[in-house]
């Protein structure tokens, strides 16, 4: 075991777990997160991304070791009173159907719209490539992209 | 556990009591059929109680699978009982509280459970009407309702919480009171957001991966590398002593760990994958095309499906015959499949995404030897499951490893290569079709012979165990050979028969019920493929008569909602005569009544055909739906589009690969699917009856999706695939 000291969404966790966990056992087990989802335990398929440092990371092959910045969950956007203007814009969008593979979307948009606030639908097309989607909702995800982005900008 | 009898005391509500198991009261002569799953769950009370603190609650036997069912109810609920949705609150799916509705599959909730709810809700609307009518002196026909607030002529209202105790929903339904005219619906017909949505993008506890309990261990499975392998020994110590390893089970060859922290169970699962030594058995068919002639050549009963003979036709001047095939396919949830099991007092608990919780839980009392009352399966929401998928098989894993913590609740979620190697797959394919046209170019003949293995091998048959682990242990409990699914609706056989009017048909089915990989209900079970070989075939004698595809359809057939929609769906897509595409860009038609029995959806595709690399991309595809009368046009846009693009997935994408012994897709690697730089524009344009009855809509895109591609590709290159799917490898060397 080793000791951590973490922030996650904007608050400082200390953890002692060995050090090879991946980060995202420890989110969901640790600190009590549901956001970032187990998917595929492979890099494969974007469901658990978070963020660290603002970039997106799959979390699922992110040791605890490998963790160098502050860490950003779904729940760190924002809350059901206090919606994040892409969570606003995935439920406005109807934009999923299980929405199991709806966290990775939403944290892979959210580095996306930093890096370019105003992408167009194949800029979010490929941003969210690495991500898969099993209920086909690709494209109200890239309209919730847009209408988050239009609303971030105004 | 929670009775539902302490449920609902702890909830406050004024209980009319519990009743669902009515069918003992009933008079053993057979009891007037009554709508939807009213039929078999006869108590109203079974179906909705009103609660004092001023809310109703409705029961359903279908589960939330992120379809948007719970929304659905909620409305059809709302409109009868003349209640704000907000007052609605939903419990699906749960031994203990709701209506045995069967499998949530078949896309038949809507049909079976909101008709239920719609004449249970509006019977105990008469019923309070009339409580309140004595009790105001007045008639219940002078009495208004506005939010569930009965007013009467002169000003005095009473409520239905004032009167919640005195209307008496513990009856059984007479199915006589009349649901409301869509005219006076408030809320069916609407896009109403779905209630399942917003705990799902803020981090909710929206899932079975999110239930935690005190004192929760983390499970994982290691199963046999192949589906026939022995295990000859494991050296369970090394592992029984690593950090934080609470139990270790073996059966036979099932083998589970338990323990304190996910990623100790993630390593000890490895650590005993390694110390398991097995032997292995080459048990499955051969791959590729081979596997269509091994199929085609084993020794199955031919089953006639349907026969039409008419001696008055013309002879056939033209005749064509042509083979089609699908290979494996899996579900690919993209959350493994995961279930929560705890035992306590000789009594299991188990949290589950099943379909179905009553049949699981009649097979989970079978492996345990207990009475079902001993289990009480609660469904939570999963990752989307598209049919029969690990959900099942998983509850039983857990609930075996349960038995070995000592009391303490396992989570026990399946790794991706469990799921892409053991969840029971759609079944390979082979539709023979023939056909004649007359000098007119009218089809005068039809032939349609499949083979298939079995569709539907879920929990609670009449005999035996589906559950996967349960054929592992050291003591194996018997599967019973799976029957086909029987006409109308179909099994392998599932939409066959052709819609078109034909005045000779003869379908014939080889159905193999013994099944060497193990195969079960995926989305539309055998529709898919036989939609794409009637619809190929459909293009093919088009082709053959040189008429246009759309007028061919037409001309073909009579029902007036078929031709509706194949209208709407080519005047959408700006459908026109206009004959071959330029070699690499085409457009292609298709059409199907699901099941022959539910919604009716055209499909126009435009593809393109990359004829370097064989890459075939579908640009746009526009969908004309009649789900009868729509209760919530987004959700049925939501179907058809995810219906239509999954479609487009396998039929572009998805095949399962395995050798003489292993399946060999692990992850997705081996399994690639349709990406979001691949899919295409989606348009449903949606042909609304609100007075015809609902018609399922989850699984109406995916068989025409399949066809209205393979015959634009056919369009835009001259050459006609016929074997799934349309791999760039494939495509490439079609057109070499």
């Amino acid at each position: 075991m080793a000791k951590f000291s973490v922030w996650v969404n904007g608050e400082r966790k200390t953890l002692s777990v060995d050090a090879d966990t991946p980060l995202l056992y420890v989110l969901r087990n640790d600190v009590g997160l549901n956001g970032p989802k187990f998917g595929c335990g492979l890099a494969q398929c974007g469901a658990c991304t978070v963020l660290v440092g603002g970039k997106p990371v799959r979390s699922c092959v992110t040791p605890m070791s490998a963790v160098k910045g502050p860490v950003t969950t779904i729940e760190g956007l924002g809350t059901l009173d206090k919606l994040h203007p892409l969570q606003r814009a995935f439920i406005e969008e109807q934009a999923c159907q299980c929405g199991y593979c709806g966290n990775g979307m939403v944290m892979s948009a959210k580095a996306l719209l930093e890096r370019n606030p105003a992408p167009t639908a194949g800029q979010i097309r490929r941003a969210l490539n690495g991500h898969l989607c099993r209920c086909a909702s690709h494209n109200r995800i890239v309209r919730a992209v847009q209408r988050a982005a239009k609303e971030m900008r105004s | 556990m929670t009775s539902r009898r302490q449920f609902l005391k702890s909830s406050g509500a004024l209980v009319i009591g519990f009743s669902l198991a009515p069918d003992l009261a009933l008079p053993q002569a057979s009891p007037a059929r009554l709508p939807g799953s009213l039929n078999n769950n006869r108590m109203l009370d079974a179906w909705l109680r009103i609660d004092p603190n001023g809310s109703v609650t409705i029961f359903s036997g279908k589960i939330e699978l992120g379809q948007g069912i719970g929304t659905a109810l909620s409305q059809i609920a709302a409109d009868e009982l003349d209640l704000d949705l907000k007052r609605i609150a939903i419990v699906h799916g749960d031994t203990a509280l709701t209506p045995d509705e069967g499998q949530t599959a078949g896309s038949l909730s809507v049909e079976q459970s909101g008709t239920a709810l719609r004449f249970a809700c509006a019977e105990a609307r008469e019923i309070l009407l009339s409580a309140a009518a004595a009790k105001l002196g007045t008639s219940p026909g002078a009495l208004k309702v506005a939010d569930g607030t009965i007013a009467a002529p002169g000003g005095a209202s009473l409520t239905y919480w004032d009167l919640a105790g005195d209307a008496q929903l513990k009856r059984e339904a007479t199915g006589q009171a009349k649901p409301k005219p869509p005219a006076e619906h408030r809320w069916v017909g609407k896009s109403i957001a779905r209630r399942d949505i917003p705990k799902k993008f803020t981090g909710g506890a929206a899932y079975v991966q999110d239930i935690r309990l005190p004192g929760m261990l983390f499970g994982r499975v290691v199963r046999p590398p192949s589906p026939d392998a022995e295990l000859v020994s494991v050296n369970e110590a090394a592992v029984r002593g690593m950090r934080g390893v609470v139990a270790l089970v073996r059966d036979g060859r099932f083998l589970a760990v338990a323990a304190e922290r996910e990623e100790q169970a993630v390593r000890a699962r490895e650590a005993l994958k390694k110390a398991a030594v097995w032997k292995e058995r080459a048990s499955l068919p051969p791959a590729g095309d081979a596997l269509y002639e091994h199929m085609m050549a084993l020794p199955v009963a031919r089953q006639t499906v349907t026969e039409k003979t008419s001696a008055a036709s013309a002879p056939a001047v033209k005749s064509l015959e042509a083979r089609y095939t699908r290979p494996y396919q899996a579900h690919g949830s993209i959350g493994p499949s995961c279930a929560v099991a705890q035992w306590q007092e000789g009594k299991l608990a188990i949290w589950t995404h099943s379909q179905g919780v009553f049949p699981l839980r009649a097979d989970l009392a079978k492996v345990f030897g207990v009475e079902p009352a001993a289990v009480r399966c609660t469904h939570v929401e999963g990752a989307g499951c598209y049919g029969h998928n690990g959900a099942d098989d998983v509850a039983l894993d857990a609930a075996l490893l349960a038995r070995a913590t000592g009391g303490r609740p396992v989570k026990l979620q399946w790794m991706r290569e469990d799921e892409f190697m053991w969840e029971p797959y759609g079944s390979a394919m082979v539709m023979k079709l023939a056909g004649g046209l007359d000098s007119q170019g009218n089809i005068v003949g039809w032939s349609h012979e499949l083979w298939s293995y079995p569709h539907s091998t879920r929990p609670g048959a009449s005999a035996g165990v589906n559950l996967l682990a349960a054929q592992h242990l050291a003591n194996p409990l018997l599967r019973q050979l799976p029957a086909d699914v029987p006409q109308p609706a179909g099994g392998s056989d599932r939409n066959s028969i052709p819609l078109y009017e034909l005045p000779n048909v003869k379908v014939v089915k080889h159905y193999i019920p013994e099944a060497p990989l193990r195969t079960s209900a995926l989305r539309t079970l055998g529709g898919y493929a036989n939609v794409f070989a009637l619809e190929s075939f459909m293009d093919e004698l088009a082709a053959a008569a040189q008429a246009n595809p759309v007028e061919f359809r037409l001309r073909h057939l009579k029902d007036p909602r078929a031709r509706a929609v194949i209208e709407a769906a080519a005047q959408r897509a700006g459908w026109t005569r206009k004959a071959p595409g330029d070699g690499t860009r085409g457009r292609g038609f298709a059409f199907a009544r699901y099941k022959n029995l539910a919604c009716y959806c055209a499909i126009a595709a435009d593809v393109t055909v990359d004829r370097k690399s064989g890459k075939v991309r579908v640009t746009r595809a526009v969908a004309a739906v009649d789900a009868g009368q729509v209760v919530n046009p987004d959700g049925v846009v939501n179907q058809i589009e995810g219906g239509l693009i999954q479609s487009a997935s396998w039929t572009l994408k998805e095949a399962l690969r395995f050798d003489r012994t292993r399946v060999t897709t692990r992850s997705w690697a081996d399994y690639p699917i349709l990406r979001f730089e691949e899919v295409p524009q989606v348009e449903v344009v949606i042909l609304n009856q609100p007075n015809e009855r609902f018609l399922g809509v989850g699984e109406g895109a995916q068989g025409p999706a399949a066809a209205a591609i393979a015959n634009a590709i056919a369009n835009a290159t001259g050459v006609r695939l016929r074997s799934l799917p349309f791999t760039p490898a494939r495509v490439k060397a079609a057109l070499a």
